[in-house]
């Protein structure tokens, strides 16, 4: 109605959505808006005390974590190693199967088509499964410890490495490819001389990327058994051991800290 | 020796890039081909080192059918005709030493080569090679670091590295101005006659190729219109090429400059 009163007073100016368009989009809107009232409502009745009961319980909580036990310093920090060992070496390998699966997944260096999709179909695949599904999957495998966690991290930063590689390696440039090829070059030396001085400072930077994203993900991945401080720290939050559980959280936010700024000041300097 | 025999060429687009190409071109010639753009200049270089196959025809390099080579035939024939490019073709990240070191990969076992193992006479030769177009102080350099021209000379430096028999050039001072192009054409010619390599130089500019060139072919769409020494050549031999008059643009002046 609103609508017809405008087109009248102002000269015609035709709207950018079509009336049709408009009437649905505000239908969707007070559905949700319905959806959202209804749920809150309903969280209410099923929170005893409603929402202030919630909050002091939420306060209850934090009170308990703090202050964070400085005593067990010593006795997590193996767990700490272990896990950025874990990062370490899932990175390492990933990085050096990326090689390969990179170039083959790149259009410019796999010119035999079927080869190419199929690799990039692959790639396609281990990027789909999450992290933690992979985990829990190799920890119900090999049981609990730092073996299904480094093989989780690998496939999963496998995925990322070797698509972004891959990408890097499509937009290079190809004219030394073809002088090298030119003056007699085989394969591997035109890829040797041509190709891996444009990608190393690129490949560089992404390892460290994805050693960064490591690190938090064996965090995470420990929780569900996969070995290192997540483990420790599962399962004192299991003890209901908020002191201890504290430090933990307190440790692994200064170690990523620490190795994101370093790993961030190196890819600066790369780049 | 250079022989084409009936070469024709068709893409697989269908465009005809060659058609019955006949021509001969003995050691130690230096010869210029012209003609307009799309008539085919690239592709007749091209298909002397295999960049591309010519689909019909003979084409003998040393009285051997090239066309029938694969694997590491070609690889020998890449070896001994080394190429220049418009756009240069140098690694832009990598030292100006490292691009001239990759004109030995012919000649250099895969081994070696990713373990840098280069040997000495390699890396003299490639020192002498800058030495030889004058630019031996920027050895250090990153190749990205430098010139036009000296890039060109650069890449002038890496096929000399390369030992050749033949050097093919696909218009290599199209990217620069006109003293540079003087300076490049200088170089190439010189090689021509001290090392007795020979040259093929597709061009665009006429009056560049009446100063270098020994002989010039002219080529219009796909096919050699013209193919004669330098004395047989004036203007109405390249109005016969172009196949229109000759205009400002296809000179590139700047002969005194240089
Ligand atoms: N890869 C290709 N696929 C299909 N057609 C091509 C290809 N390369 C060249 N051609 C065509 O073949 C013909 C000859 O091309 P070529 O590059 O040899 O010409 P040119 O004389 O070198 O021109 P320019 O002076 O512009 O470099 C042109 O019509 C061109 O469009
Ligand atoms: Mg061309």
């Amino acid at each position: 109605m609103t609508n017809e009163n405008n087109s009248v007073t102002t000269k015609k100016v035709p709207s950018i959505y079509p009336a049709k368009t408009k009437i649905q989009v505000t239908v969707i809107f007070f559905v949700v808006l319905g959806i959202y009232l209804f749920s809150m409502t309903w969280t209410q009745q099923q929170m005893v005390g409603g929402f202030s009961g919630a909050f002091q319980n939420v306060f209850q909580v934090i009170e308990k974590f703090f202050p964070p036990n400085t005593a067990v310093i010593s006795a997590i920090w193996g767990p700490m190693v272990e896990t950025i060992q874990m990062a370490i070496i899932a990175t390492t390998v990933a990085a050096i199967l990326t090689v390969p699966l990179a170039l083959l997944a790149a259009q410019n260096v796999t010119t035999f088509k079927p080869l190419y999709y199929i690799t990039r179909t692959f790639l396609n695949l281990l990027r789909t499964i999450p992290d933690l599904v992979l985990a829990v999957i190799f920890v119900g495998l090999f049981g609990i410890g730092l073996f299904p966690g480094i093989l989780a991290l690998i496939i999963f930063s496998l995925g990322i490495l070797a698509k972004l590689i891959s990408e890097t390696i499509e937009s290079v440039d190809m004219n030394p490819l073809e002088a090298m090829r030119a003056s007699g070059g085989n394969v591997l030396q035109v890829i040797w001389y041509a190709l891996i001085p444009q990608v190393l400072p690129q490949f560089t930077s992404l390892v460290l990327y994805v050693f960064e994203i490591n690190i938090r993900a064996s965090v995470v991945l420990g929780l569900v058994g996969a070995g290192g401080i997540g483990l420790i720290l599962n399962q004192q939050l299991g003890f209901y051991n908020y002191p201890n559980a504290m430090m933990i959280i307190i440790l692994i936010f200064v170690v990523v800290i620490v190795i994101e700024y370093i790993s961030t000041k190196i890819r600066e300097a790369l780049l | 020796m250079i022989e084409f025999k009936d070469v024709g060429l068709v893409y697989p687009n269908g465009t005809e890039g060659l058609k019955k190409i006949n021509v001969t071109i003995n050691d130690g010639e230096f010869v210029v081909i012209v003609g307009l753009s799309g008539a085919g200049k690239s592709t007749f270089i091209r298909s002397i080192n295999r960049l591309v196959t010519p689909t019909s025809g003979s084409l003998l390099v040393d009285n051997e059918d090239i066309l029938k080579y694969r694997g590491s035939d070609m690889r020998k024939l890449r070896t001994k005709t080394g190429m220049i490019f418009q756009n240069y073709n140098l690694v832009k990240r990598s030292n100006v030493l490292k691009n001239v070191l990759a004109g030995r990969l012919g000649h250099t076992s895969t081994l070696r080569s990713i373990f840098n193992l280069h040997k000495k006479e390699d890396v003299g030769l490639a020192y002498e090679s800058l030495q030889r177009v004058n630019i031996a102080e920027k050895i250090y350099n990153r190749a990205d670091e430098l010139s036009g021209g000296q890039q060109q000379r650069v890449s002038i430096a890496r096929v000399l590295t390369q030992q050749p028999k033949y050097i093919l050039a696909d218009e290599p001072v199209a990217s620069l101005d006109p003293p540079t192009s003087h300076q490049v054409m200088t170089y190439l010619k010189k090689i021509n006659k001290e090392d007795n390599i020979t040259t093929i130089v597709n061009l665009h500019f006429i009056d560049m190729a009446m100063e270098y060139a020994d002989r010039i072919i002219g080529m219009r769409a796909g096919e050699v219109v013209f193919d004669g020494p330098v004395s047989e050549v004036s203007e109405s031999t390249f109005e016969e090429i172009y196949g229109r008059s000759i205009r400002e643009d296809d000179l590139r002046g700047g002969a005194d400059e240089s």
